[in-house]
Parts: structure tokens; C-alpha cells; sequence
């Protein structure tokens, strides 16, 4: 049963944590010497199975062979022994140490007690000079270009004895130029019998790259194919499904009177990479925008620059007939513009805190919550009581914790703070993530009678049947622009999942 | 359950003092002293008149430096500089009032005027440098700490000194007007005997409002709970309107302003002037009362009259022949351990709430069902 000629083959690998599945029945079949794609939306499992292949995770089902034999790692230690190596997505380099130093670090060659830097500085040689990576040892990494850091962490793994290389999103940091200098050391590790596993949402890349291509949606894997037989926009339509959820048929309440305008808005990383890119929009009274895209495209970029969390390096944001590019935070949470945000551990929540004072959390400065410079805790207190009868809910009182509180109700919380404050201009970002399918629904129906009662909603989500469900218009997001405008009802899985790759871009381009 | 809560919170303090007599008996021990009746020597010497006086006086100025450094401690930031701003402010604040005369409360004001305004301006540096330059507040306030020795020294020697031939170093001495009187009349009061050559310093009352300022201000104010918030959860604070530079400003300009008031209670009870023997390294104890207190009004007193306690009655060790750094492995013991069985207790109560909150929805649930 077992195949020699493959690296790595995983059957049946499933693997929940509470309450949610991140792999179930996941088969994967990597020949020795491919470069195997794997491809597939935020959410969609990638990490989570490659970290069971990494040994960082152990599943609750399913096997393991590497090159046939059958594998249960205990410890990342385990599979490097195996000669599998993983390159992360986020460098794990010490940035005052040299090239040397960081490759060395873990492994060191010694020679009796004393580090033998001169043999590691040859072996970094030997192996730049077989894989054409071109490498200097002696380079401090703080001075290294992004592209220059990942060949290190490659020859890290390398100079560790690997055979089998997994590199989560190795393009998502780098400019063009840098990608194909890439892809060039991709095909010398192939040349050389290395097998590479490589995760991308960048479908052209793949397309270009990879030897078989995986695609994996909701955690499972829905097909492999080769690269030669499909087109991007096939590939698209695997990573979607094949069905988007058909809008709910309700009456459009949207109205003529623009409540956020936003034009020409730009934004730049600290690096000068553009992370925002000429975004123009507006949202009507009683419109739901719904935002589509693969996570990391400007999505936290886009709430943050509308909430005044980050500076914009040009364009405008017009609310109440005013340019508010320069208010405060404050400001624009005082005159009407309320948040969920993202993650409501992270953004939302005093965890240790009683509910009332998480309800007052962004609502500070204004009643019924503070009488002048001080608080008002009956008020408060009322309010909160407010909120868990309306929204229904489900604690002992205002004053537990809200870490007592199962996510659904946290949200609850905080969807409910939001809308009671009746906001002019909703940001409801993933209002929906990691709840039960009893909050979600309620979530929805408040989304939705607010819109109905002249809400301007932001609706940016990962979940397509949330933003299909509600959204009256459906923008794109890709590399921080606005690609696509299109109509829910009409759109296609193809269409969709084309513009979130930037496929279409490119072919426009 | 919210008494079952304080029962909870008072085991934490109790558990740590007793843990912290067992390492200090054990410590006694070793150094072939009896425990029992060091401790008991330790109770009655301590629990005279004098002695309580005396235990208070060092308590003041503990506790209004925990006060400064909890404050910072409420948002994230670590004023280790309560040591400098309060050295530093005592001197002008010493410099400026042996120079006027005016009406007693007027001068007084002044006084202390003067010292929260300089406290708060050292630290500020401290909180500038953050906030534009990002510059960690633990590096700058133990840089100006060191700047703030120099500088005292430097002015002390030729600008505030008051009679240069006078071998004494100091600055002129506060008129009358200047100085709080004693509160050892409370003692009659209550029918002891007076206090034996110690005065009960009248700053007394002044620390308790520094208590009140400290609670109200962290627990009822606008300002205290975007300061909560902020050490709580930045990114929410953020996202809820917090501009968080500005609170890190504001933060240490009030922790250095009560920072500045540390050395105030010996300055107006006893010593009316800053002089070169001034009493100094209440800053760093400080910042562990802050720790022994967790940041709570009523706990940093109770912490504070605790070491206050303990440094006082360790005076009788001594003329018993007993090494005092016993109540020093003591202090340092009894810090460590309230912040272990804290947060051990702070676990059970969060279990505690959350099982209380999944049993509250589980009986909602079924009341629904009944009623559908």
C-alpha cells in the first residue's frame, strides 16, 4: 500500500479543536522531487495541516508516511530528524546576529567545547553554491532585504539536513522581483531532488510554479490537479465551491444619501510598500457594502485608516459633510461611527472586566456612560442591563467578567453596544467569526433591521454566505485596492474567487 | 458570592504574610535565635504608642510612592524613576520654602505646589522621550534617576545651600508657616499615652487624600477607566477612542506630580528643609507596596503600614542581638509570595464566574424551553 515514490502521504488526517474542524479527512498525496502546491482560502486549513506535517501538532485521526513509512510525530525535533524542514511565513530570525549565526543557531558545529564557525561558513557555501542561493555568512540579518532573510531561513532548513521543504506563503512578502529569484531556487532544490511543499493564494504563481497542485476548502481537500489542465479561473472556482449561497430576497432599502464617502485613500507601510491602494467608495443610508478578499489584502488596513488608527498618506473620508481624515479616534466614535471589530479578544474586550464597563468600552465619553469627567455607573449599569434583555444575551448579570461569557454572547455584547448607540456608519468587521449558528443568525437579523431602519453598514467578512446573505453591493479587495464593484445576486464563483486571486487583475493589467 | 469573593481576595495577603513568617522563623533559626520570642518582642515593641507613630511616619511616604508607581503600573508603564522626581522635587520644594513666609496654608500650598510640579516635570521627560522617540520608560527614569542625584547634588552644594560655612548641608530652614504640626494629640484622644520623641507627621491626612485622589480618580473617572483600558487591552482601548500616546503623557505626568509628594511628610513634620541626609530609596520600596498592594487604594495602605511595621519593630532585634535583615528576607519574601497566591486565587475566582455564567445560560435555556 505504501508508495516509495512518495515524499509525504497523508490519509484521512482529520483534526478539531473546540468547536471548530480545521482538517477533516484530508488526503494528500507529495511525489518525492514535485513541487506540490496547496492552495485555498484563509480558514481553509492549509496551516493547520501543515503544521500536523511539521510535527507541531499531532492529529486526532487519520496517518502519516513519510517516504512509506508510517509517522507519529511528537515534536517538530521529530519530523527535522525525518528531513522535513519548514519555512514560516514570518521569519524566525535573531536580527543582530549574522547570516552564520542565525543559520547555525540550534545545530552548532562544534570542534571539542568551541563553536567551529569556520566549517558552518563552508557548508553555508556548499550549499548556496548547489542550490544557487546566493548567500553572504557574514551579513548582520537587520541588514538583509526580505527576499535575502527568506533564502537564509531556506538555508537554515537545508543546513539542517532537510529533504522535504514546506513554505507557508513564501511570496506573500516579497516584491515581483524577489519572487522570481525565488522561484529560480525553487527549481534548483527540484533539480537536486528536494521535494517542496508550497502554500500560495496567488494562483498565477502556482500555476507557474508547482508540479500538482491541492486545492483544500472548509478543511478538506477538494481535488488535486495539474497545473496543465486548469486555468486560474478553474482553480478560483475550486477554492470557492462550485455554489455561492443565493442572497436572501429582501427588499432594498438603500437610499440616495451618501453617509461615507471615501476617495483616492492611500496608506503605506512603514517600509513605503503600499498597503492601501486608492480606495474609493461610498456607503448609502441603509446600505450593507459587503468587502470580499483574501485576509491580508488591506481589510484591517481599510477599517483601521476609516477609524483613524492609521494615517493616511492622501485621499479623504467624507462623513457628515466633512472631510474627517484628521479627527481623532474619539471623535469619529463620538459623532457616529461605531466598530465590531475583527477580534474581540484583541480589539474589543476587557476580558478581566465586569460587562458594563466592556458595554462602555468605545462609548466612554458620551451618556448614558459618563456625567462629565466621570462615570456614570448606574447609568452604565442600566445601560448594560439594556443590552442583555434587548440582544439577548446570556449572563448572570452586568457585573460578571466577560471572560465568563462563551464567544457568541461576548459578541452579542458587542454587537449589541454598537447598535443601541444607533451609529450613523456601521463597521462590522467578521461580526460573525467563531460563534454558534444561534448568535450568528441573531447577528444578522440586528445587521439587517438596522439597515432596514437607515444603517450605513461596512461589511468585511470571509464568510461568502454572510457577505452574499447581506450585502447590496460586494466590493473586492486585492493587494489593498478595490478590484471588483459587484452585485450579489448576480455574481458568479468563478467571478468572485478570480477577483479575490487577482487573477482578473492581472489579465486586466 | 461577592463576600465569598472579598473572603477569597483576604486569603491571598493572609496566606503570603504567613508563608513569609515561616521564611523569616526559618531564617531566625539558622542564626540560632529563638522565633517565637523574636516575634514576640517584635509585637510588643511594636505595638507601643511610639512605636505606632513611628510605623505611620514611614508608612506615609510608602504609600504615596506606590500610589505614583501603581498609576503607571494601571496602564503598562513602569515609573521606576519615583525615586529621582521625589528626591528631586523635595529639594526645590525644601529651597522654596525656607525662602518665603506667608500665611501658613498659602506657604504650605506653595510647598507642595512646587513639588508636584517638578515630579511631574522629571517624569514627563520620561513619558516625552516614549511618546516621540519611543524611548522605554524602565531605561529613562533609571537614566534621570542618575541625573537626579547629580543635579540635587549640584544645586544643593552651590545654589540652595543655606549657610556655607555650616558643615551642614541643607536647604534654609521652612519658618513656621512651613511646617505641618504633629498629630500625636489623636493619641490622647483615644486615651494612650503620647508618643516619646517621635511626632506623628500631620501629612498624614494629606497621603489618606492622595488615597481618595488615587481611587477616585482610577475607579470613577473617564480618565481612570481609559487608563484601565489601556493597560487591560491597547489594541480595544485603541479601537474605543484612546489615543494611546497622549494617555502614556498624561500618565506619567501624574504619576511623577504624586511622585512628587513622597518626600513631603518628613520635609513639613520633621526635618523643614531638604538636607543631604534626606531620606532617600523610597521610590524602589515603593514600587514593591505597589506590588504587595496590587495596585488597590486599600491594599497599598495595608501594605504600606506593613512594612512600616516590620521596619520599625526590626529595631528591637537589634538591641537583641539579633541581625534586623531578617525583616528584609521578610519583605522581600512577603511581596513574592502575595504575588504567587494572587494570582492563584485570581484563578479560582475566574473559574468560579465562569462556571457561575455557563450555569445562568444553562438555566435560561431550560426556562425557554418551558415556556415555548
Amino acid at each position: 500500500m505504501a508508495d516509495e515514490a512518495l515524499a509525504v502521504e497523508l490519509t484521512g488526517i482529520t483534526k478539531t479543536f473546540p468547536g471548530v474542524i480545521a482538517n477533516e479527512d484530508v488526503n494528500l498525496a507529495v511525489r518525492a522531487g514535485e513541487i506540490h502546491a496547496i492552495v485555498g482560502e484563509n480558514g481553509a486549513g492549509k496551516s493547520t495541516l501543515m503544521k500536523i506535517i511539521y510535527g507541531m501538532q499531532a492529529p486526532d485521526d487519520g496517518t502519516i508516511r513519510v517516504r512509506g513509512e508510517e509517522m507519529h510525530f511528537k515534536s517538530p525535533k521529530e519530523a527535522i530528524d525525518e528531513g522535513i524542514g519548514m519555512v514560516h511565513q514570518h521569519f524566525m530570525l535573531a536580527d543582530n546576529l549574522t547570516v552564520l549565526e542565525n543559520i547555525v543557531l540550534g545545530s552548532e558545529p562544534t570542534k571539542g567545547i568551541q563553536l567551529d564557525f569556520a566549517s558552518g561558513r563552508s557548508q553555508i557555501n556548499e550549499i548556496g553554491a548547489k542550490y544557487g542561493m546566493d548567500i553572504d555568512p557574514d551579513a548582520l540579518v537587520e541588514s538583509l532585504t526580505v527576499g535575502a532573510r527568506q533564502r537564509t531561513e531556506i538555508v537554515k532548513v537545508l543546513y539542517r539536513g532537510a529533504k522535504i521543504l514546506i513554505l507557508d506563503e513564501p511570496t506573500a512578502v516579497l516584491v515581483p522581483q524577489e519572487v522570481d529569484e525565488l522561484f529560480v531556487s525553487l527549481r534548483e532544490l527540484k533539480e537536486e531532488g528536494e521535494t517542496v511543499i508550497f502554500i500560495s493564494h496567488h494562483l498565477d504563481e502556482v500555476l507557474e510554479i508547482a508540479d500538482s497542485i491541492t486545492v483544500m476548502r472548509g478543511g478538506r481537500t477538494v481535488a488535486t490537479v495539474d497545473p496543465d489542465d486548469v486555468d486560474a479561473k478553474q482553480l478560483a472556482e475550486l477554492m470557492v465551491g462550485s455554489e455561492l449561497p443565493t442572497p436572501e430576497t429582501t427588499e432594498s432599502t438603500v437610499t440616495d444619501i451618501v453617509e461615507l464617502s471615501i476617495r483616492g485613500l492611500e496608506a503605506l507601510s512603514d517600509e513605503g510598500r503600499p498597503l492601501l491602494d486608492d480606495v474609493s467608495f461610498d456607503i448609502h443610508r441603509g446600505e450593507i457594502v459587503g468587502i470580499a478578499g483574501v485576509e491580508g489584502n488591506g481589510q484591517a488596513e481599510l477599517i483601521d485608516a476609516i477609524m483613524g488608527i492609521l494615517s493616511v498618506s492622501s485621499g479623504s473620508v467624507h462623513f457628515k459633510g466633512e472631510d474627517i481624515v484628521d479627527w481623532s479616534t474619539k471623535r469619529r466614535r463620538e459623532d457616529g461611527i461605531g466598530i465590531i471589530p475583527a477580534d474581540r479578544h484583541r480589539q474589543g474586550l476587557l476580558l478581566q472586566s465586569p460587562l458594563w464597563e466592556n458595554a462602555m468600552l468605545g462609548h466612554q465619553t458620551v451618556k448614558p456612560f459618563a456625567k462629565g469627567p466621570w462615570i456614570d455607573r448606574k447609568g452604565a449599569r442600566d445601560r448594560t442591563v439594556a443590552i442583555i434583555d434587548r440582544f439577548g444575551v446570556k449572563t448572570p448579570g452586568p457585573d460578571v467578567a466577560a471572560i465568563a461569557l462563551s464567544g457568541g454572547n461576548q459578541q452579542k455584547l458587542i454587537v449589541g453596544k454598537e447598535m443601541i448607540a444607533e451609529p450613523n456608519v456601521l463597521i462590522a468587521a467578521h461580526p460573525t467569526r467563531g460563534i454558534d449558528v444561534g448568535a450568528q443568525a441573531a447577528v444578522w437579523d440586528e445587521l439587517r433591521d438596522a439597515r432596514k431602519e437607515g444603517l450605513a453598514v461596512l461589511l468585511i467578512s470571509a464568510d461568502l454566505e454572510e457577505l452574499i446573505g447581506l450585502s447590496d453591493r460586494l466590493l473586492v479587495i486585492f493587494s489593498g485596492r478595490i478590484v471588483a464593484d459587484l452585485d450579489p445576486h448576480a455574481v458568479t464563483p468563478e467571478e468572485l474567487g478570480s477577483y479575490m486571486t487577482g487573477v482578473e487583475v492581472e489579465a486586466a493589467s | 458570592m461577592n463576600i465569598r469573593k472579598m473572603l477569597l481576595s483576604l486569603l491571598a495577603p493572609a496566606a503570603a504574610l504567613i508563608f513569609a513568617l515561616i521564611i523569616a522563623a526559618i531564617a531566625l533559626w539558622v542564626v540560632g535565635r529563638n522565633p517565637f520570642d523574636a516575634f514576640a518582642s517584635m509585637w510588643s515593641f511594636g505595638t507601643t504608642p511610639t512605636s505606632i507613630a513611628s510605623m505611620i511616619n514611614r508608612a506615609i511616604p510608602l504609600y504615596i510612592a506606590a500610589i505614583a508607581v501603581a498609576i503607571g503600573f494601571q496602564m503598562g508603564l513602569f515609573n521606576i524613576g519615583v525615586e529621582g522626581q521625589y528626591l528631586l522635587a523635595a529639594l526645590f520644594a525644601g529651597w522654596v520654602g525656607g525662602n518665603i513666609g506667608l500665611w501658613s496654608p498659602l506657604h504650605i500650598t506653595i510647598i507642595i505646589l512646587v513639588a508636584v510640579f517638578v515630579g511631574a516635570l522629571w517624569s514627563g521627560i520620561a513619558g516625552f522621550l516614549k511618546v516621540t522617540r519611543g524611548v522605554h520608560e524602565v531605561i529613562s527614569t533609571i537614566m534621570l534617576n542618575f541625573i537626579a542625584f547629580s543635579v540635587i547634588a549640584y544645586f544643593l552644594l552651590n545654589w540652595f545651600r543655606d549657610d556655607p560655612t555650616s558643615l551642614n548641608l541643607r536647604t534654609p530652614v521652612f519658618p513656621e508657616s512651613g511646617q505641618i504640626p504633629d498629630l500625636n494629640w489623636i493619641f490622647t484622644m483615644f486615651g494612650f499615652s503620647e508618643p516619646r520623641g517621635i511626632a506623628l507627621h500631620g501629612f498624614f491626612f494629606v497621603a489618606i487624600g492622595v488615597g481618595i485622589f488615587y481611587y477616585m480618580l482610577v475607579k470613577r473617572t473617564r480618565f481612570g477607566f481609559e487608563l484601565r483600558a489601556s493597560g487591560m487591552n491597547p489594541g480595544a482601548a485603541r479601537m474605543a477612542g484612546v489615543a494611546p500616546k497622549k494617555m502614556v503623557l498624561v500618565t506619567m505626568l501624574i504619576s511623577g506630580g504624586v511622585a512628587g509628594l513622597v518626600g513631603l511628610s518628613t520635609m513639613f513634620g520633621s526635618l523643614h528643609s531638604y538636607t543631604q541626609d534626606f531620606p532617600r530609596g523610597l521610590g524602589f520600596t515603593g514600587i514593591a507596596v505597589a506590588l504587595l498592594g496590587r495596585n488597590s487604594a486599600v491594599g497599598m495602605a495595608l501594605g504600606a503600614l506593613l512594612f512600616g511595621f516590620m521596619e520599625r519593630s526590626a529595631l528591637i532585634l537589634d538591641l537583641e542581638d539579633t541581625p534586623k535583615e531578617v525583616v528584609q528576607i521578610m519583605q522581600g519574601v512577603v511581596v513574592l509570595a502575595v504575588v504567587i497566591a494572587y494570582e492563584v486565587v485570581n484563578r479560582m475566582i475566574e473559574k468560579r464566574e465562569i462556571k457561575a455564567a455557563a450555569e445562568a445560560t444553562r438555566s435560561v435555556d431550560t426556562s425557554e424551553e418551558v415556556t415555548a
